[in-house]
């Protein structure tokens, strides 16, 4: 199925669908409330953008300048070319620790490798600590938004779910009751884990550090409980110095969530005393996505979420419906860089409204990007046969003065007169559920012909 | 191997380099650090009250508490941390009291080393997390708290800016999720 009939099949339930769209929305609005307070707002945006552009330009330099300060700070670097690479150094290190049980706190890229599945078929069990993962990975769903992985669900849902899985009251839905449930249920794992793995927001140059931003408090949980930490980030995660954190740790809570920052902002430097760090520096396809001069603005990225929540195809569709980890706008920048046939329906999940870089901390032209990728997919043959044709058709017509006037006089006869069987049916897709205007009884031209010149 | 691979790739496809811009720190005359941190906290579902009110405060909030861990000068609470050598077992800590020495006006946050708190869960593991704070070293911005907290002076550090909170089921704001219940700021 491709994005529209994922979308179609999402929208069949109209009230959920408005109640989607509606959290959704919400977010956007704490947004529009935090990014409000502050009066250099604009000024921030064009600094991260700078900043990661200049990150990006010399990423090469900074990451082997991270790498050495890192080592000096007692740290464990590893480099993974493919998500295969990557799964393989987790799960060495887990097994040369002898771990049976990891916590893992929220990370976008080890659900891209598909970590989880690699690890637990190897006999490591791998706990998700943060709420909506932990309740996601309980219906063995992946996330469906990159900032709340369950914001698809239903309260009686998890209820229900918890019911099952936590023993809590049969019925019971409320929030509250539900998430102490779960800070019960966490403490105990993250009590008997060996080991903590985390995502990782920004990774600093020039101290070697790395940063991870939560609210829930449940990555410094798991990494400080236990001996063995492991930090797994994409190379884009680099930003050249720790000052730079001011501007965005400013941006990124506000942008997500409306907050003027997450709740806890923690700096990972050296390992505790006694303990090992390990950091895993990913590529998986991210430096062929450098190398496109039209899209490499969108590894500026730094995942909060805004493009989604502000989108009005997204907020009716769902993430599930982009069918791949990161959805929204600027999972369909990036997904099609993965595999542009298998994705090449996502570019056109979209109105081009642009309401997607008016929102982005580190203004990212994602609409831009997305009419970009429509013209790549156009010219490598991916477009589906209905928008071939039309296409093809329309070119020819819209290009040649004459023909366009004959079909024009053509089509406004032929809709006043044609039964409606006949225009709104399977051909006409975009008839489905709109209705056409009533058609003019001349054109624009034919109008104009008929004045008379102006004395 | 993937290392030599991954950084010949990005030599061979990074764009050209524009100079790193320099970081203003939006200082604003008009704004009270003091009086903007304090909204800020309680925004965040946190308190803020005066040194002298901890032991007040701890008799009235927190009669039950059994394990008070304190690195606060002045204030001794009830636990050994020097003593404990299995972080696990600050689990049933009730009530922690760190000493911090920065806070941050916009967002209400503090920073904390693990200087500060001896054993890096600390101020995660409590039930109720309790900062002491000096009025004066309150920052305006996070600009400039970065410009005083020194992140590569210390193994760990984090800003906490509120108690432990999650919305993850259906947006609703929950104060508790998996780490301190409560937080509160006491000016010294």
């Amino acid at each position: 199925m491709n994005h529209a009939q994922k979308a179609s099949a999402f929208i069949r339930d109209e009230v959920r669908t408005d109640w989607h769209n509606q959290a959704v929305w919400h977010l956007r609005q704490k947004r529009d409330l935090g990014a409000g307070s502050v009066p250099e707002w604009e000024e921030l945006r064009n600094l991260a953008s700078a900043i990661k552009f200049h990150a990006l330009s010399n990423l090469d330099d900074y990451l082997v300048q991270f790498e050495a300060n890192a080592r000096a700070n007692g740290v464990q670097v590893h480099w993974a070319a493919t998500a295969e690479d990557h799964n393989r150094i987790v799960y060495g290190i887990l097994a040369e620790h002898g771990v049976k049980k990891m916590v893992k706190s929220k990370s976008m890229l080890t659900e891209d490798c598909h970590l989880n599945p690699y690890l637990e078929i190897r006999g490591i069990e791998v706990i998700d600590t943060d709420l909506g993962e932990r309740i996601i990975q309980m219906r063995h769903e992946p996330p469906s938004h990159i900032v709340a992985p369950a914001i698809h669900i239903r309260k009686e849902e998890v209820g229900e779910l918890f019911h099952k899985e936590l023993g809590t009251e049969a019925g019971a839905s409320d929030p509250k009751y539900l998430t102490e449930a779960a800070r019960g249920h966490l403490r105990g794992h993250f009590l008997t884990s060996a080991a903590a793995l985390t995502g990782v927001n920004f990774a600093l140059a020039d101290t070697g550090g790395v940063v991870v931003c939560t609210n829930e408090g449940n990555a410094d949980m798991g990494v400080h409980l236990h001996g063995l930490q492991i930090h797994c980030m994409g190379i884009e995660k680099i930003i050249p110095r720790a000052a730079d954190l001011g501007v965005f740790v400013r941006m990124l809570a506000r942008s997500a969530t409306g907050q003027p920052a997450t709740i806890f902002t923690s700096h990972y430097q050296k390992p505790k005393p006694g303990g090992a760090m390990h950091i895993v520096i990913v590529d998986n396809g991210r430096t062929e996505h450098l190398g496109r001069a039209d899209f490499r603005n969108s590894m500026k990225c730094i995942r909060c979420g805004a493009c989604m929540n502000t989108c009005p195809i997204y907020r009716r569709s769902g993430g599930y419906s982009y069918g791949h980890t990161v959805p929204g706008p600027i999972g369909s920048i990036l997904t099609p860089g993965i595999d542009m046939k298998k994705h090449s329906d996502l570019p056109f999940a979209s109105t081009l409204c642009g309401s997607c870089s008016d929102v982005c901390p580190v203004k990212i032209d994602i609409h831009e990007q997305l009419y970009k990728w429509r013209q790549v997919i156009a010219e490598a043959g991916h477009l589906p046969a209905s928008k071939r044709w039309s296409m093809r058709v329309a070119g020819k017509v819209l290009s040649r003065s004459g023909w366009y006037d004959f079909f024009g006089k053509l089509a406004r006869r032929a809709l006043r007169r044609m039964p409606r069987f006949l225009v709104y049916n399977r051909l006409n897709p975009w008839g489905r559920s709109r209705e056409l205007p009533e058609p003019p009884k001349e054109s624009f031209k034919e109008w104009y012909k008929r004045q008379k010149p102006a004395p | 191997m993937s290392r030599e691979q991954i950084l010949a790739r990005i030599r061979q496809n990074k764009p050209a380099a524009p100079p790193l811009p320099a970081l203003p720190d939006f200082f604003r005359e008009e704004t009270d650090p003091v009086s903007a941190f304090i909204r800020a906290v309680e925004q965040g579902g946190g308190k803020t009250l005066p040194y002298s009110e901890l032991e007040a405060w701890l008799a009235a909030e927190h009669p039950a508490a059994k394990m008070i861990a304190s690195t606060a000068p002045g204030f001794q609470g009830n636990v050994d941390l020097n003593g404990i050598q299995n972080p696990a077992d600050l689990n049933e800590v009730d009530v922690a009291v760190i000493t911090t020495s920065l806070g941050i006006a916009e967002s209400g946050a503090v920073w904390v080393t693990e200087a500060d708190c001896v054993h890096r869960v600390l101020p995660f593991i409590t039930q109720h997390l309790a900062v002491v704070l000096d009025k004066n070293l309150i920052v305006q911005n996070t600009q400039m708290a970065y410009k005083r907290a020194d992140v590569a002076a210390t193994g760990f550090g984090v800003f906490i800016a509120g108690p432990s909170k999650t919305a993850d089921i259906e947006q609703s704001l929950v104060v508790g999720a998996q780490g301190a219940r409560s937080y509160t700021v006491f000016f010294r």
